[in-house]
């Protein structure tokens, strides 16, 4: 067989089922794209590549499979860079295959040319410049399986223009990419773990990212229940467990629930399963369950005794660990510490929302009211995300999408379309901010030309509400450069990308307006005036611990 | 004795930099670096020269889970003298 480059690429994308691939071509990746249109694999053409990179993450976090984009070589692959920091944050499976420059140019600062190796080595879970079409046979499938094994993350392949357009001989196609099998656990170490749980009084679930990632939630609500574990999540976990259940207490850490945070510093065991010990999840990190003993679970190695020592480690997958441990377990009610548990949840939970559309925590409340069980809801950075974690009930894994470890601002939007083409039939719902919007706001022309249902929620409070609380209450209320001076008018920008849009404050009937548009199931953006004096309570102050939580501004002050 | 990390690594360009990345962005100096082509040349053998440090048990676990590398080590046997530079420094050079 004889085949080139870009061949080679298009077809292994196609045969390995990649439903799609988001991405911007130029100069230096056009012979991939040419091959790409003969194979007929589906495109879908974004307006900045770091909007492809979010498409592809958006894809990749609604299913937990690998998410494709493609930039050409210099801007387009500095472009791409935001998207992939954040899919190494979050353990998103992403893979990016950019142009170079052809090899003869390599180092010579050529049009276009930048060191995308280079810039992406400390981004990516790996990265490789291509020297030879024959060597894409090995580095591809290589590729695609490295980023969905594991923990999954982004992998970058930079593919020089000559190398697309050489002819590699081959005599049959490499095998289609296989993640590698789940790492399993000693025995002994899940032993241990059932003897530790067995003879602890208060045990926690404290729960992340790595527990949807593994699709563990089925095993992890079995245990919860078996044993009378009450359950803490990160912004990462947050779906993973039910959270109509009596034993849910909700998010943990800088605007968590005050059950939450208070409950982990009572516990006297913390089994932590896909989680990193992030400081927006820990607070001081001296303070965070000091008297806890602590059984660790990840399956990335570097996770376990990086930021506190566990007394146990088990550096496994948490869906096979919790597979072995749940026969293990006996019935327990725990009778005292349920108690415990009930009356710090019914003194420490969020404020129940409301009906109204201009307080934010009603709107997101009304949302999560409105929406079916199968909604896919992503968001920006701020704020709103913020009030989207505390309000919006997460009914199942993949539920919410949203940029944890990175913040990026822009996420929600490109986001939201890779949602909505990877899930067929779900209506998608991106709530963002009057900030965050604008960062992607091109993605609208995506939005508009594919015509999928997504329903973008603008909470517009005038300035970028997040940099104002922290201002607030560490700054003097010195509000520097996060007021706007000038609202643009988002509802006629989206209806000049062709969306059908509204803005809620100009309407008698906004709850009415909000459900009509919701069931419209078209592309469709909403701007929602809300308050700009609410903030986002309770929180944990910088640098304080978890327990110090202040209810309000006004509490600022004490601590 | 030192510190040496001893990798066995992929060969591949731009390894050294996945490895010496770790290093740098923590600060933690690397005080010596003897590297080179083992079998048919698809893999190197790199032997790292550090002081002592709190970190390293952290960097270690990094180091293992780069994808192009097969195998670390740490060690307290290797002589000091291996990574002395005056051993090449004071070579004449042929012309
Ligand atoms: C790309 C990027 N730049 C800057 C920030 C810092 N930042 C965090 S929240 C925020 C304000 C967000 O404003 P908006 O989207 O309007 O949301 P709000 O907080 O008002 O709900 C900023 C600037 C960020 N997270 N991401």
């Amino acid at each position: 067989m004889k085949r080139t480059g870009a061949q080679i690429i298009a077809h292994l994308l196609t045969r390995q089922g990649v439903p799609f691939v988001s991405g911007i071509p130029g100069g230096a990746n056009l012979p991939l794209y040419d091959a790409l249109g003969a194979e007929g694999l589906p495109h879908v053409l974004a307006r900045h590549e770091q909007g492809a990179g979010f498409i592809a993450q958006g894809a990749a976090r609604a299913t937990g499979r690998l998410g494709v984009c493609l930039a050409t070589s210099g801007p387009g692959a500095t472009n791409l860079v935001t998207a992939l920091a954040d899919a190494k944050a979050d353990s998103v499976p992403v893979l990016a295959i950019t142009g170079q420059v052809a090899r003869p140019l390599i180092g010579t600062d050529a049009f276009q040319e930048v060191d995308t190796f280079g810039l992406t080595l400390p981004i990516t879970k790996h990265n490789w410049l291509v020297r030879r079409a024959a060597d894409l046979l090995d580095v591809l499938p290589e590729a695609m399986a490295l980023a969905v094994s594991g923990r999954p993350g982004p992998v970058l392949i930079d593919v020089p223009r000559d190398v697309q357009l050489e002819a590699a001989e081959f005599e049959r196609w490499p095998e289609p990419a296989q993640p590698a099998p789940k790492k399993p656990c000693d025995p002994a170490g899940v032993e241990r773990f059932a003897a530790m749980l067995a003879a602890a009084e208060r045990p926690i679930l404290y729960i992340g990212g790595g527990v949807v990632a593994s699709g563990a939630s089925e095993q992890l609500t079995a245990l919860a229940r078996a044993s009378s574990i009450p359950v803490v999540s990160t912004l990462m976990g947050l779906g993973a467990f039910p959270a109509d259940d009596p034993l849910w207490l909700g998010m943990i850490g800088m605007h968590g629930t005050p059950a939450a945070n208070r409950a982990m510093t009572e516990a006297d065991l913390v089994v932590a399963l896909g989680v990193r010990f992030d400081d927006r999840a820990t607070g001081r990190l001296q303070a965070f369950c000091p008297e806890a003993s602590v059984v660790h679970v990840d399956v990335d190695a570097t996770e376990i005794d990086k930021l506190r020592a566990a007394c146990l480690g088990l550096t496994a997958d948490v869906g096979l660990v919790l597979d072995d441990l749940l026969p293990l377990v006996a019935t327990r009610h725990r009778p005292i510490w349920r108690a415990r548990v009930a009356d710090l949840k019914a003194r420490g939970s969020y404020p129940a929302p409301g009906a109204d559309p201009a307080r934010p925590q009603d709107l997101i409340g009304i949302l999560g009211a409105s929406l079916p069980e199968d909604a896919i809801v992503t968001t920006d950075v701020g704020q709103h995300q913020m009030f989207a974690a505390q309000h919006y009930p997460v009914r199942r894994p993949r539920g919410l999408l949203t940029s944890g470890g990175l913040g990026t601002m822009g996420f929600g939007l490109p986001a939201a379309i890779g949602a909505a083409l990877a899930c067929p039939g779900r209506q998608v719902v991106c709530v963002s901010g009057d900030g965050s919007i604008l960062m992607n706001i091109q993605e609208l022309a995506t939005l508009a030309e594919l015509d999928l249902p997504v329903t973008v929620v603008v909470l517009q409070n005038g300035g970028l509400g997040l940099v104002r609380q922290q201002q607030d209450l560490l700054f003097g209320g010195r509000y520097t450069a996060s007021n706007f001076l000038r609202q643009p008018d988002l509802a006629a920008i989206a209806r000049g990308f062709g969306l059908s849009a509204a803005n809620l404050g100009a309407s008698d009937d906004p709850l009415g307006l909000l459900a009509e548009t919701l069931a419209g199931h078209r592309p469709s953006l909403l701007v929602a005036p809300v308050d700009q004096a609410e903030g986002v309570y309770p929180m944990v102050l910088p640098g304080a611990a978890n327990h110090e939580m202040i209810e309000d501004r006004n509490h600022a002050a004490c601590h | 004795m030192q510190p040496v990390i001893e990798l066995l690594v992929a060969n591949h360009p731009g390894v050294m930099a996945r490895i010496t990345n770790l290093f740098s962005r923590r600060a933690f100096n690397l005080e010596g670096i003897l590297c080179g082509p083992i079998g048919d040349g698809r893999e190197s053998r790199i032997f790292l020269q550090v002081t002592e440090d709190d970190r390293l048990p952290r960097v270690l676990k990094e180091l293992n889970g780069l994808h192009d590398v097969l195998g670390v080590m740490l060690r307290y046997d290797v002589p000091a003298g291996v990574f002395d530079p005056r051993r090449v420094g004071e070579m004449k050079m042929a012309s």
